[in-house]
């Protein structure tokens, strides 16, 4: 569309994707994000997906017996995640949002302690320091913030551009489409801009933000964003492992080079709902849903791992049964997380704990021992 | 013992603790090349570097969250606020994130940062820069706030908040900036910050105060003392914590209890010291305790503020009422 007077409005065509496996599982090459990706990898991101699906439909099932408050469903979102989080090096650092159970696989976080915060057991079961994975987020896009700044810190360690493959340091910051909209995304992309800062915004645009359908945050490809704030974007097939992995690797190789941020757009499609609470045949309809199911991420790279004979029916079944397993401990190990000490919450607020807090946790104590004297 | 003004004392604190900890960087609008609107910073970039000393883009949400994570990597960022007024983009990241770390992560991660913010008001300035939002940050968990009302307290106080691993909200009262003076000695060892401070002994009512109000209260005591009325004046010095333990022991000699400050009075620091003082010195109240503060209005036009301001003249009446029970 052109305006009489502004001229051109910026290009609403869709963009290719970035594509190396199509839904049917056939490999096919790109001129510039193309990998050669040994059978061990292959089959490793088969079976991280697989196993990353089974801790999402266990946990949206554990929802459903009461055994969590909520959870926010990862399925159809697994090759985004397990491509981005697997071309990370240890010393890379990523900050998530809450849907981001895939990354924090690859991550090494154990999914029950995911759990915890949709139990109710805690706010955050781990220490980020331990897996250079921050706790998740639950403020859409705030984090965005803390992972430049958090790549700002990395440049002041001069741990960029030194050609040390142990040493230089990217850092991810995971976000939805939803979140692009939000000023601390937004400010997050003038910051990285402007001091080159070692970040690769991982954008997952699954489409929905609950209810409300890409074009009511964007009237541009999101990728194209980056570009008015002065950086590369690209749009990837998040449905497709390998594609993710190869554009990420480049992303967070630029990025540990020294040569500044870049914006990822995975186009996935959110399977399920925004969470256990939500409803999403009030807002979309299931044709659609169809359309996307043919473009599922770990059918495809079946397809392709039988095809080149890295797979056959007792390969598959034999990730299935541990994906069986995993989901048995999680049914037992989430009842089995413990249950938070109420008078520790006094404790948590600051490093050093102000005297009025102190009384507060006596007055507590007092307040439940007085209850046991009544007993 | 050198003279200085509430900013050089600043200045010099932040020069401190720059070269004491290379982890300290000072970051904010106008910190770098310019030295600050308010010259808080001069210098500092052209001795420390512009890695340590940093220019940010126009964005407060965007250079605390930047902070916090710069934090989370090991460094101890001095944020600076411009202005009062303009901390409210940073504050979803400092209610939500800065204040929150620690606890979301029972206990595992530290924030130490340090976010100073110019408040008060009479300078003559437009909207938005004459703001007092003190009880906004005292009312969330979380986060330590303290604010100088003296020079040699600005240069002891802004290094103890520095070093502190807890996230500090560091108020500056920008009126003393640069007319409050006073003799500094930088080699005597430093109150502890989390203690208020009787400023003038007195026996009849006490007075507190803190930041900007401070030489007011003082100079209710100099008025009074030639009514033949004795004035305690304290200086809350650190808001959250609130050590009222010297308010306690004054009450309690005094019977009477006026607090002071800039901030709209509805729900502000003065609401909590009456509340905790009527716990704590019931017996001992001679009279309600009165508090003296801004109207429940937005800041006003710089041509009226006096009005909005606590003076001589409304603390000197609160006093005289608290004689009237």
């Amino acid at each position: 569309m052109t305006d009489p007077v502004f001229g051109p409005a910026p290009d609403e065509d869709e963009p290719e994707l970035v594509q190396l496996l199509t839904p049917e599982g056939e490999r096919v090459h790109h001129p510039v994000f193309d990998l050669d990706f040994s059978a061990d990898q292959l089959r490793g991101f088969y079976r991280d997906m697989v196993l990353v699906r089974r801790v999402d439909i266990e946990a949206t099932a554990l929802q459903r017996h009461g055994e969590l408050g909520l959870w926010p469903q990862l399925l159809g979102q697994e090759a985004a995640q397990i491509g981005a989080g697997r071309a990370m090096r240890p010393q890379d650092f990523a900050f998530p949002t809450y849907r981001e159970h895939g990354f924090a696989w690859c991550r090494g976080i154990d999914p029950v302690r995911i759990l915890g915060l949709f139990r109710g057991t805690d706010q955050g079961g781990w220490d980020p320091k331990d897996h250079n994975f921050g706790l998740y987020s639950i403020v859409v896009g705030a984090h965005s913030l803390h992972a430049t700044g958090y790549a700002m810190g990395v440049q002041r360690d001069g741990a960029v551009g030194t050609g040390d493959p142990e040493r230089d340091t990217a850092v991810v910051a995971c976000f939805g489409d939803g979140a692009t909209s939000q000023g601390d995304v937004n400010e997050s992309l003038v910051f990285a801009a402007s001091y080159n800062a070692p970040v690769v915004f991982f954008c997952q645009n699954n489409q929905w933000a609950i209810s409300e359908p890409l074009e009511r945050q964007t009237r541009i490809p999101l990728y194209r964003r980056a570009h008015g704030f002065g950086f590369p974007g690209v749009r990837v097939d998040g449905n497709d492992v390998l594609a993710t992995h190869a554009v990420m690797q480049a992303a967070l190789q630029r990025a540990r080079d020294g040569q500044g941020p870049t914006f990822v757009e995975a186009y996935t499609y959110r399977m399920g709902a925004h969470t256990t609470t939500d409803d999403p045949t009030r807002y979309r309809r299931s044709a659609d849903v169809e359309q996307w199911k043919a473009k599922d991420p770990i059918a495809r790279l079946e397809a392709h791992l039988r095809a080149e004979g890295l797979a056959d029916d007792a390969y598959v079944a034999a990730v299935a049964a541990e994906a069986d397993e995993l989901g048995e401990r999680m049914r037992r190990e989430c009842q089995e997380l413990p249950e938070p000490v109420a008078r520790d919450i006094f404790d948590m607020v600051h490093v050093e704990t102000p005297p009025d807090l102190v009384a507060q946790q006596a007055a507590y104590d007092a307040h439940v021992a007085s209850f046991a004297e009544v007993l | 013992m050198v003279t200085m003004t509430v900013a050089k004392a600043l200045n010099a604190g932040l020069r401190k603790a720059l070269e004491g900890d290379d982890k300290v960087l000072v970051m904010g609008e106008d910190v770098g090349t310019l030295g600050g609107v308010f010259r808080i910073t001069d210098g500092l970039q052209k001795d420390f570097g512009d890695d340590r000393v940093i220019d940010t883009p126009l964005a407060e949400s965007g250079i605390v969250g930047t902070a916090v994570g710069l934090a989370l990597r090991g460094y101890r960022p001095v944020v600076e606020i411009q202005f009062d007024g303009f901390v409210y983009p940073a504050y979803d990241q400092i209610v939500c994130q800065v204040a929150r770390f620690h606890f979301r992560s029972q206990g595992r991660v530290k924030v130490p940062m340090v976010i100073r913010v110019p408040y008060g008001g009479g300078i003559g300035a437009v909207e938005h820069h004459s703001e007092s939002p003190e009880a906004q940050f005292v009312h969330t968990p979380g986060l330590k706030v303290v604010t100088c009302s003296n020079p040699a307290d600005a240069y002891t106080m802004i290094q103890q908040a520095i070093a502190c691993d807890d996230p500090v909200i560091f108020l500056e009262p920008k009126r003393l900036y640069h007319s409050a003076k006073a003799d500094v000695d930088e080699s005597a060892p430093a109150a502890p910050l989390w203690e208020s401070r009787v400023v003038r002994p007195g026996t009849d009512v006490t007075v507190v105060g803190y930041g900007p109000t401070i030489s007011t209260c003082l100079d209710v005591a100099t008025v009074a003392e030639e009514e033949g009325r004795s004035v305690e004046v304290i200086d809350l010095r650190t808001l959250s914590p609130l050590d009222l333990g010297p308010v306690f022991e004054s009450v309690r000699r005094t019977g009477r209890l006026v607090v002071v400050h800039e901030a709209q009075v509805t729900l502000g620091l003065g609401a909590e010291v009456a509340a905790r003082v009527t716990e704590e010195c019931f017996h001992s109240l001679e009279a309600p305790v009165l508090r003296v503060g801004g109207y429940d209005t937005p800041y006003p036009a710089a041509r009226i503020e006096d009005m909005f301001l606590p003076d001589l003249d409304r603390v000197l009446d609160a006093v005289d009422r608290t004689f009237g029970y």
